[in-house]
């Protein structure tokens, strides 16, 4: 069936040829850029990201190769409002959000999958590498290269709207064949920091934004260990930066308390939890469980998976892991498989050890 | 494909297409002393000379430029160096709101970089600028404007300025007038004696000409600073090879054009009034932008309340239709159209506005075309922006 396909196009080598195959799979395809920023300059400068008006033009160039119509869409304004302000207030609350996943949730599959449908089209389509299965999201053949989780986040209404014509192949498979069909972005380094801040320096994108707030860091016990310049500069599981002199072993953050501005640290042991409870849950692989289900998950992106039971209880998702993990944030998804097929996912609430109580559960 | 689109660029006229054709086979630089550099400056000259006759001018007073940007920056840089040279205090540059980019850019670019100051004179909601506005602002100190540039016509409504009154209030002062005219040479009378402007642009592809090839006319004693320096050409104004295959299509294409300027303007006219009933019996709530009577017979900027006029072009594309949704920017965003804004739109009303133009070989079966894709576009376009809004 012809589908009239929306292509988010943006600039890379894996969208361009994502719209290709759409069009080669006999569907009426229109190319379009997000200009995500009102002023393209501004969040990236001489650097390659998703914001820049060099991305712009070698998302065009594509699409004349492609033979397909293209423009730009303003979604700075959404982007703004919903992923970058969102990034920041998350951090602000001691959280480690992932603003790519945000994307994908409030621009790409809503704010233009919506004016996208408005506008008579049938589908968004797009070059991350993963899988539609009988409407489930599928990991990528490529595993390194997998975007499930950044889209696990998607409901059944978005994925059934959604395209993505790569996730049968690898990484190295869609540079060969970029190069074949003549698009001149085969060779364009993938990005990998986030789109809009510029350098790279997150912290220094936070502090500008939120500035400093010096506290304390203090141990399990409470005792003062030594001094912050802002929590928000910290993510749970982070060793490196705590600048603790005279510490007899590493120490690693263990948890943030925004509002008493108190960074907690300890011994990586200290780290391990295996209760998570998860808000915001969507289910777009099965109904939600009521009673305890085994799946495996997966809490960060590009993380390892871990067996564990779930069940959503009280609108909360609630996870058993059957073996504790280490650097579970606040903020970060937490992405429920069968297999290599998406069940659900949630944002990581709070986090605890069977016998023992991690600070971050109690900062509500 | 249904190209409404003309005041962007509109096609080559054959007759303009065979000089070019013709020229580019011909050898011969016409700066050159040998034959074949007399026999390319005589092509030039005679070009000159058809395009002085076209416009009212001498031949002297013809410089040849690149195009419509080069003669505005030429004009506007060029005119503020000469002027600012001859009397330091001379600092002011007073510009319409409404000016195209290529007056508009490097006004400001003067302000950020060559200590000018710029104005940007206030225009009625119909987008015109009064002749006391103008007056208004020279008074607050005469001794101190170096240059006054305001268009004959604007690209985006069509609002004809009243280019003669405004030049004749420039004068007064002795202060030099520039006036950007790439969209009403063909459309309107032009011409630069009568019309007392000091310096005049066109460009050769609004009007059936080329693209890469226009003028600067300048008054006797009017002389800019340059900008490109090199051979001398053009009395050392604007150096740089001579065009000649460009300038034998330019000047037919500016001969023609004036010549067959009232069955043309008849023409197009017809169809934009068709064009706008048209659009009107689709969606009865389009508002029509610019001056009711003062403009150019073949633009109609309309209004589509509810709609963004980039979803209303994209869709209106799909359909084979071309139109124009004002600028983009370096990115290609959509921007409002500053022209709008002045003429005291808020930027979503700014965002509501499709231009459609109309040329030579326009037909009824274009606007036929129009009227029949338009009001389902714009149900799915206002669709689209209620949901974002929502």
């Amino acid at each position: 069936m012809t589908l009239r396909v929306l292509a988010a196009m943006s600039g890379g080598v894996d969208s361009a040829v994502a719209a290709a195959r759409a069009v080669e799979a006999g569907h009426d395809v229109t190319g379009v850029h997000l200009a995500l920023s009102a002023n393209p300059q501004s969040y990236r400068t001489g650097a390659r990201g998703c914001c820049t008006v060099e991305d712009s033009r070698d998302a065009r160039r594509a699409a004349d190769v492609i033979g397909i119509p293209f423009y730009v869409w303003d979604m700075a304004e959404e982007f703004d409002r919903d992923v970058v302000q969102d990034f920041v207030a998350e951090y602000a609350a001691g959280r480690t959000p992932n603003p790519c996943l945000r994307c994908n949730e409030k621009i790409k599959f809503q704010a233009v999958l919506e004016r996208a449908l408005a506008l008579g089209f049938d589908a968004v389509c797009t070059g991350h590498h993963v899988r539609l299965d009988n409407g489930r999201l599928r990991r990528s053949v490529d595993r390194a290269k997998d975007q499930s989780y950044v889209l696990a986040v998607l409901t059944r209404e978005q994925i059934a709207h959604a395209m993505f014509p790569l996730g049968d192949c690898t990484k190295a498979e869609v540079r060969a064949e970029a190069a074949r069909r003549g698009l001149a972005v085969a060779d364009k380094p993938d990005s990998h920091d986030i789109c809009f801040i510029a350098d790279g320096d997150t912290s220094g994108f936070l502090g500008r934004r939120l500035g400093t707030a010096p506290g304390p860091i203090v141990d399990e016990t409470g005792a003062v260990v030594g001094q912050h310049n802002g929590a928000h500069t910290f993510t749970v599981g982070q060793r490196r930066g705590l600048n603790l002199s005279g510490a007899p072993n590493r120490r690693y953050v263990l948890s943030i308390e925004p509002v008493s501005n108190t960074v907690t640290v300890g011994p990586r042991e200290a780290l391990a939890v295996d209760r998570i409870v998860g808000e915001r849950p969507v289910w777009s692989g099965c109904e939600p469980p009521q009673e305890w289900t085994p799946f495996t998950v997966q809490l960060r992106a590009h993380g390892e998976v871990y067996p564990c039971r779930a069940r959503q209880h009280e609108g909360r998702l609630e996870i058993l892991l059957d073996e504790p993990a280490t650097g579970v944030a606040r903020g970060q998804a937490a992405v429920l498989y069968d297999g290599d097929v998406v069940m659900g996912s949630a944002t990581i609430d709070a986090t605890s050890r069977a016998q023992r109580t991690v600070a971050s559960q109690n900062t509500q | 494909m249904v190209y409404l689109d003309h005041a962007a660029t509109t096609p080559v006229r054959p007759e303009v297409l065979a000089d070019l054709t013709d020229g580019f086979g011909v050898l011969g630089n016409a700066s050159s002393l040998h034959a074949a550099g007399r026999q390319a400056r005589r092509v030039v000259e005679e070009a000159r000379e058809t395009v002085a006759d076209a416009l009212g001018c001498t031949p002297h007073e013809v410089v040849f430029t690149s195009g419509g940007t080069e003669a505005d920056n030429l004009a506007v840089k060029g005119l503020y160096w000469a002027r600012n040279a001859q009397d330091p205090a001379r600092r002011r540059i007073l510009v319409s709101a409404v000016e195209h980019h290529a007056v508009l850019d490097p006004a400001r670019w003067m302000a950020d970089h060559q200590g000018a100051v710029v104005e940007e004179l206030p225009v009625d909601a119909c987008g015109r600028l009064s002749p006391e506005t103008l007056r208004a602002a020279i008074e607050r100190d005469p001794a101190d404007v170096a240059l006054v540039s305001v268009m004959w016509a604007n690209n985006e409504v069509g609002t004809v300025q009243p280019v003669a009154e405004l030049a004749a209030v420039a004068a007064e002062y002795g202060i030099w007038f520039h006036t950007d005219a790439v969209q009403a040479v063909g459309a309107e009378e032009v011409d630069f004696a009568a019309s007392g402007v000091s310096a005049l642009s066109l460009t050769g592809h609004k009007l059936g000409g080329p693209v890469g090839v226009g003028a600067l006319l300048l008054a006797r004693g009017v002389d800019p600073v340059p900008m490109l320096h090199g051979g001398g050409q053009e009395r050392d104004i604007r150096s740089g090879t001579l065009t000649t295959p460009l300038l034998r299509g330019f000047a037919t294409a500016v001969r023609l054009a004036v010549a067959e300027r009232a069955e043309h303007t008849a023409h197009v006219a017809a169809l934009r009034d068709e064009l706008v009933a048209a659009v009107r019996a689709a969606v009865p709530d389009v508002r029509v932008n610019g001056h009711p009577t003062e403009r150019l017979a073949g633009i109609a900027n309309l209004g589509f309340p509810g709609c963004e006029g980039d979803a209303l072009l994209m869709l209106l594309d799909a359909r084979g239709i071309c139109c124009s949704a004002g600028s983009a920017c370096t990115a290609g965003v959509a921007q409002a159209s500053h022209v709008l804004l002045a003429m005291g739109a808020d930027p979503d009303t700014a965002r509501e506005a499709l231009r459609f133009s109309l040329g030579r070989d326009s037909t009824a079966d274009d606007v036929k075309a129009l009227a029949e894709a338009i009001g389902p576009a714009v149900e799915r376009a206002r669709e689209a922006r209620a949901r974002r809004r929502s």
